[in-house]
This record gives C-alpha cells, sequence and structure tokens, in this order.
C-alpha cells in the first residue's frame, strides 16, 4: 500500500515539477524545479531497488545542475536587488518545496524497508547476475555486454566538446589565438618587468 | 561472445575512428592552415572505411554471422549497401568543401572532422540491431550535424540554421526516445529481435504507441511531411557544402534505419505501421511539389525536391515486401546522385566576384555564360523530375514497380499524378536557365574539384547510368533480403 502511495507521490510530483520548469518565467525558478524533479525521479529509482541509480541522480545530475544554475545567474544579467526584494514573498513557497524534499525522505525509507515496488519482470537477457551488487551488475552490463555502446557515448562527448569549441572559440582581432608562450614567459627577466624605487620619506612613488 | 569477431565486424568503423582521432590531432597541431590535407585525409579515411564493406556488399552476407557484441551492432549487406551510399556522399560533400569556405576566408580544420564523425555516427546508425544502438548512433550523427549548420558562425543565416535543427532535433529525438521507451516498457528487451518476437502476436495499445512515436520520431529525421518544415530553413542557411551533405549522406541513414526498423522489428505488424507510412508518403510527394513552386530561392527548392524524393522512396517502404526494399535502395542510390549533383550545380552559380547566387530570377539566361554547367544542371533537374531517358526516371519506375506488385495501385497511381505536379516546378527551372533573356549574372569561374563531382554525378544521372542497373540491383536484392530472414 505504501509503495504504491509513494510511486505516485513520486510520480505526480515528478510530473508537476516538470511542467513547471517550463512554465516558470524566472530560469532561476525554473532550475529549482528541475532539482526538484530530480530529486523525485531518484525517489522512483529507490522505489525500484535501483539504490546506486538514485544516488548518481542526485549527485550528478543535482549537483551538476547546481552548478549550472550558477552559469544562468552569472550569464542572464539578472537584477540581484530585485531578486532579493521578491525573497519574503517567496519564502512560503521554498518552505514548502523544502517541506516536501524533507517529508520525501521518509516516505521513501518508509516504502523501501515496506519491501519496495515490483516494475514488471526484467528483461531475461539483461538479468541482473544473482547475488551481485547494483553496482557491480551496473559495471558488469556497462563494461561486457554493451562496451560498444559505452565507447561510442564516449565519441558523442567527444564531438559535443569539439562542436563547443569550434563554435566559441575565436580568433583576437590581431589574428593571434590566445595562446600560452611557454619560451616567453621563462626567457622574461625580473628587470624588465619590476622596478627598483627608493621613495623620499613622506612621498609617494610616480610610476 | 568473441570480441575477436566483434571487431573484425565493425571495421569500416574503426577505421572512421581512427581518422576521425588522427585528424583531430593534425589539426591541433597544424591549426586551420593545413585544412587541404585534413580534407583530403578524411575523403582518404572513408574510402578506406569503405573499401573495407566490398566483402559484405559482394557475398551478401546476412544473418547471424554478422552481428556483433551480442546482436547489438549487425554488419550485414543490407547495412553494407547503406555505409557505402553514405561514405560516396561525405566524400563528395568533403571534396567541394574547401573552394567554397577559402573564399570566405572560413574553412575550418574541424569541418572535415565533423564530417568524419557524422559518417561514423551514420554508420552505427544502419548496423543498428538494437534501440540503443539506434539511438547512440542518431545522437552522434545529430551532434556534429547540427554543429557543421552553424560552422560559419558570424553568418546570422548560418547560425539560425543551426539553431533551429538543434532545437527540432532535440524534439525529434525527444519523440523517438519516448516512442522507443514504451516499447521497452511493454515488450521487456530493447533489442530488435526480442521486441520483433514480443509483439508478433496480439499488439497492446502501449506498443501499439510506440511504434507510432517512434516512427514519427525517425520521420523528423527522414523530413518527412507533417515533419518536414525545418528542412527549408535549414537548407537554405547552412552552408552549401553542408546543405549538399543533409541532403546526401544523412538523409540515405534514416531511411535505411526507419526501413529497417518497420520491416525487421515491426514486420510482423505491417498493418499496424503501413497506413502511417502511406500517408507519409503521399502527403510528402503533394507537399514537396506543392511547396517548391513559389519558391525563389534554388536551396530552399532542392529541400522541396528532397521532401518530396524522400515520399518516393517511402512508397517503396510501404509495399513492405523485399522488392520494395530493394526498389528504396535503388532509388536512394540514384537520389543520392541527383541530389549531390544538383547541390555542387548550386554551389557553382557565383557572380563576376564569386559570390554565391542563389535566387531562380538571377539565373536566368545562364546558359550564354556558362554553358556547360547550365547543361549539366539542366539534365539534374529532368532526372530529379523523373523523365524517361535520364537515370531518376529508373528510381522512380522501380518503386511503383514494387507497390504495383504488393497490390497496391491505388497508391502508385496518386504517386504518379502528384510526381507530374512536382515535374512542373523543375521544368520551371528549365525554361529560366535555357530560354529566358540574359541578366549576366551567373559569370564567376569554378573550381576543379567541383567539375570533377559535377561531372562524375551527371555521368551517373545520364542514361550511361543504366548500365549500372543489373549490378546495382543485384546488390540491393541482396542486401534487402537481410531484412525479411524472420519472415
Amino acid at each position: 500500500m505504501i509503495q504504491t502511495l509513494s510511486f505516485y507521490l513520486f510520480a505526480g510530483l515528478m510530473i508537476a515539477s516538470a511542467l513547471l520548469v517550463i512554465t516558470a518565467r524566472n530560469p532561476v525558478h525554473s532550475v529549482l524545479w528541475l532539482i526538484l524533479a530530480f530529486f523525485n525521479a531518484a525517489g522512483l529509482m529507490v522505489l525500484a531497488g535501483a539504490e546506486f541509480i538514485a544516488m548518481l541522480l542526485v549527485i550528478v545530475y543535482v549537483g551538476a545542475v547546481a552548478v549550472l544554475f550558477l552559469f544562468v545567474v552569472m550569464m542572464l544579467n539578472i537584477d540581484f536587488a530585485a531578486m532579493r526584494a521578491g525573497f519574503v514573498k517567496n519564502f512560503p513557497l521554498g518552505l514548502l518545496i523544502a517541506l516536501i524534499l524533507f517529508l520525501e525522505l521518509f516516505v521513501g525509507l518508509v516504502a523501501t524497508n515496506a519491501g519496495g515496488i515490483d516494475l514488471g519482470k526484467p528483461d531475461s537477457s539483461a538479468a541482473q547476475p544473482l547475488g551481485a551488487s547494483n553496482i557491480e551488475a551496473i559495471g558488469a552490463l556497462l563494461y561486457g555486454r554493451y562496451i560498444f555502446l559505452f565507447e561510442v557515448a564516449g565519441i558523442i562527448l567527444l564531438v559535443a566538446m569539439i562542436g563547443a569549441i569550434a563554435l566559441t572559440h575565436r580568433q583576437r582581432p590581431d589574428g593571434t589565438r590566445a595562446r600560452q608562450d611557454i619560451g616567453k614567459q621563462i626567457r622574461r627577466r625580473p628587470e624588465d618587468a619590476t622596478i627598483m624605487k627608493q621613495p623620499e620619506v613622506g612621498q609617494g612613488v610616480e610610476l | 561472445m568473441d570480441f575477436a569477431t566483434s571487431f573484425a565486424l565493425i571495421a569500416p568503423e574503426l577505421v572512421l575512428t581512427g581518422t576521425g582521432l588522427v585528424l583531430l590531432l593534425v589539426a591541433a597541431w597544424c591549426g586551420d592552415r593545413r585544412t587541404q590535407l585534413i580534407t583530403y585525409l578524411a575523403c582518404f579515411g572513408l574510402f578506406g572505411a569503405g573499401v573495407l564493406l566490398v566483402p559484405t556488399l559482394h557475398d551478401g552476407l546476412v544473418g547471424p554471422a554478422t552481428s556483433a557484441f551480442g546482436d547489438l551492432f549487425r554488419a550485414d549487406a543490407y547495412a553494407g549497401f547503406a555505409k557505402a551510399l553514405i561514405y560516396l556522399g561525405a566524400i563528395g560533400c568533403l571534396l567541394v568543401a574547401p573552394a567554397y569556405f577559402d573564399r570566405l576566408k572560413a574553412m575550418r580544420a574541424e569541418y572535415p572532422v565533423l564530417v568524419v564523425f557524422a559518417s561514423l555516427g551514420m554508420s552505427i546508425m544502419v548496423s543498428a540491431g538494437d534501440l540503443i544502438t539506434l539511438y547512440v548512433g542518431l545522437e552522434l550523427n545529430s551532434l556534429a550535424a547540427y554543429v557543421l549548420a552553424s560552422i560559419l558562425r558570424n553568418d546570422d543565416k548560418s547560425a539560425e540554421a543551426g539553431l533551429k535543427y538543434f532545437v527540432l532535433g532535440a524534439l525529434a529525438s525527444g519523440i523517438l526516445l519516448y516512442g522507443m521507451s514504451l516499447l521497452y516498457g511493454f515488450t521487456g528487451s530493447t533489442s530488435f529481435v526480442g521486441v520483433a518476437a514480443a509483439i508478433s502476436g496480439e499488439l497492446s495499445t502501449g506498443a501499439l504507441f510506440g511504434i507510432v512515436f517512434v516512427l514519427a520520431g525517425l520521420a523528423f529525421k527522414i523530413s518527412a511531411v507533417p515533419f518536414h518544415m525545418w528542412t527549408p530553413d535549414v537548407y537554405e542557411g547552412a552552408p552549401t557544402p553542408v546543405s549538399a551533405f543533409f541532403a546526401t549522406a544523412p538523409k540515405v541513414a534514416a531511411v535505411a534505419l526507419i526501413a529497417r526498423v518497420a520491416l525487421e522489428v515491426f514486420g510482423s505488424q505491417v498493418d499496424a505501421w503501413r497506413q502511417i507510412v502511406i500517408f507519409l508518403a503521399l502527403a510528402s510527394i503533394v507537399v514537396g511539389a506543392l511547396g517548391a513552386i513559389g519558391q525563389d530561392n534554388i536551396k530552399r527548392l532542392l529541400a522541396f525536391s528532397s521532401i518530396n524524393n524522400v515520399g518516393f522512396i517511402l512508397i517503396g517502404l510501404a509495399a513492405a515486401t523485399a522488392q520494395g526494399a530493394s526498389a528504396m535502395l535503388v532509388y536512394l542510390w540514384i537520389y543520392m546522385a541527383m541530389s549531390l549533383g544538383s547541390f555542387v550545380a548550386v554551389l557553382m552559380l557565383k557572380d563576376a566576384e564569386g559570390a554565391p547566387v542563389e535566387s531562380i530570377s538571377s539565373m536566368a539566361g545562364m546558359v550564354r555564360e556558362q554553358p556547360l554547367l547550365s547543361w549539366c544542371l539542366f539534365f539534374l533537374m529532368l532526372s530529379l523530375a523523373g523523365i524517361p531517358p535520364l537515370f531518376g526516371f529508373w528510381g522512380k519506375f522501380v518503386v511503383f514497380q514494387a507497390a504495383v506488385e504488393a497490390d497496391m495501385i491505388v497508391l502508385a497511381a496518386l504517386g504518379i499524378a502528384a510526381s507530374v505536379i512536382g515535374a512542373f516546378y523543375y521544368l520551371k527551372v528549365c525554361k529560366v536557365i535555357m530560354f529566358d533573356e540574359s541578366k549576366g549574372v551567373v559569370t564567376g569561374k569554378s573550381n576543379a574539384s567541383h567539375w570533377a563531382v559535377l561531372g562524375i554525378t551527371s555521368l551517373i544521372i545520364s542514361p550511361l547510368g543504366y548500365l549500372l542497373t543489373p549490378s546495382l540491383g543485384d546488390l540491393a536484392d541482396k542486401a534487402a533480403s537481410a531484412l525479411f530472414l524472420g519472415v
């Protein structure tokens, strides 16, 4: 009973927060709703007995999204004074979300202790080896059966990196790229970079 | 599972990966000064990967002996046929690129590298034996394509094309993934064999939804109506060599993929998807033909022409027979030659300063300034319209023949009627370049590499192309048989 209830709780909250991600006008709010959606997905994973994936979701997604959040705040030129002005108004909402997250912890724990949820029968070809833990089973599949796809996923990331650099790396106006010239740095003598001055007492230095 | 055998089967992909990685290092050390060298090395790598396909194609290898990594990947004759086309298209688009970008001083060392990785993604796509392989290959191809579309980053149109392609491509991926997750949920397997076995009896509603979403996601990639909106904008905005690439290799890959999924995975449920494919085919033919009529930009016109052609290819798929699949492959081969040829011809339309000319009205009477180019374009347009002595007719003929033999006479008749509408705008272009009063705009000289690619494609679409039909038909039959092993 509690499993089914918590499943619908997590699933319902996830869909609701996913909707709010795309309807919220403030990008910062969107990111916050996204974090709530990820937490609920992690809750679903715990219910299905995939606690490693749940931890990955929280650490990688929520952790990475927190960084993304920072970038958004830095790049979007948001007026911080205006944001703080809304603090009191938004405080109840924030408190509500925090409360829900906190409650979910307990619900998830109780539900797992009650036996988790049975989500259909696993595909026999990909069944987890008997007695192996979650992490071992994922490792064995990832580096055994699915090694080809794992490697191709690596190439996809490489292409994404090439693309990001090709589209954003710009030349300076004088035609050179921003590049470190180690030889030039080592050749530099202290005399070229520093000046010794003997200032008179009570007078400043004129450069 | 024997890893050594698996690695031997993915040899073409390994060659492409190696080429891409080495070229990336060359690009990092030599910068944008050695782009010519990198481009030719990339062509060489693609050619090498293509040579490795010859035994598979020649012997028509199919079945369990060709499946690698626990049936995640299939190096059968069908995949081989599609890969050969993909590599040829990619080589063609690489050869014409340096001369185009050099004028803008925008040739980047990353361009050939990205084309190689996109080809790798496509070759994984067409070899998929599992829904995950399908998605991973598709995404590798798409990511490289998004960057290629916006590679002229200082050009507003190119950036817009890249962004549009990215947003709609991401939407299509989402739809496809949703369909795949439904299929997995209702069949309990991601492998093509597993899904095919699970849906062979009574089809559950959930699995039916899965089929519809997967087909819709893939229809985005082949730009079939009603999922075609992005095509004209992207083809117009992207740099012309990139548009030529989009119209050839990725189209071939996506069409090959949709046919494999429909015939192999959903092969037992033909009635469930046939009506969808028939609608896509007819809508693509009609919208492709009508939409092209008002266009003045030749690249937009060719985009509608590619939508139109996809419709004819889908008629072969709707037949759902080995003959239909084989006809589809023959059509793809001819379509690629026509499409590559027309885009290269467009690439060669330049004014006296060498700036590209894209509007049809300024091409008026260009036969007086550029007789050879005009005649090539003239024959390419007639071939696209499917006028008999040219090779383009053969593609339409085999596709309609397959449809008639599968008792789909109404579909074939409607297709033929709609192809007459299509002929109108191709003939309009022919009339403008041949008979209108000359404006003397298109006078610029073209590079030898452009002439070479245009010459080869023009030879293929000329009546000489019919010399290829016996061997082409034979190869296509062998390849198509790979899809009908379970039936």
